[in-house]
């Protein structure tokens, strides 16, 4: 679990690249920098359901970003908020 | 700026050739067949034969070209007959057939 405030990466991972999959975590944030805002709750995880394969609880965050860093424009203090499933993100 | 990924091709956000176009806000009435589509959807679901969440996996794999040439609804029935061919609930020739019958 994480609490609000801690600072993540998104796994720089990329399944499409090794088959057929439904992946709920834009591309564009794959490796950015990020910090937990809430904890949303546990849901079947979708990358699961998606193949009617069986699905775990997954706990969601919402997960903020600064807007400069992932697109390269925008303001400072511009910020970006995700949901994003916990196997996505690890501690940075 | 665009980031040189390997994106699957419906993940779209902040990919500069979708940005900045308006979005058409008008209402519209749903046709027979977004309906018939609909209603189609529901009883696969309502029979456990498909979910929502495999029909979503399905749109997103109708090819490119494809993908943004059909409508809202003809993305469904596209990936509900992938998804039933895909799990042997219909064959190709049984699907060819009904087809063909009209």
């Amino acid at each position: 679990m994480f609490a609000p405030g801690a600072t993540v990466r998104v796994k720089n991972d990329w399944p499409e690249t090794r088959g057929p999959v439904h992946v709920r975590t834009p591309h564009y944030l794959r490796g950015m920098q990020g910090t937990v805002v809430r904890h949303l709750g546990s849901f079947r995880n979708p990358e699961d359901l998606a193949f009617a394969r069986p699905a775990p609880l997954r706990d969601l965050y919402h997960v903020r970003f600064a807007q400069p860093a992932v697109w390269q424009e925008g303001c400072s203090g511009d910020e970006l908020q995700v949901e994003i499933y916990e196997h996505w993100l690890e501690p940075a | 700026m665009d980031k040189d990924t390997p994106r699957n091709h419906h993940d779209l956000g902040g990919v500069s050739k979708f940005m900045c176009e308006a979005v058409d806000t008008t209402p519209h009435a749903l046709t027979d067949f977004d309906k018939q589509v609909d209603a189609i959807r529901g009883i696969l679901g309502a029979k456990g034969i498909m979910t929502v969440d495999e029909l979503r996996r399905g749109i997103e794999a109708i090819p490119e070209a494809e993908y943004h040439r059909l409508s809202y609804y003809r993305r469904w029935v596209r990936s509900m007959a992938d998804i039933l061919l895909q799990k042997g609930v219909v064959t190709e020739a049984e699907l060819r057939a009904a087809l063909e019958a009209g």
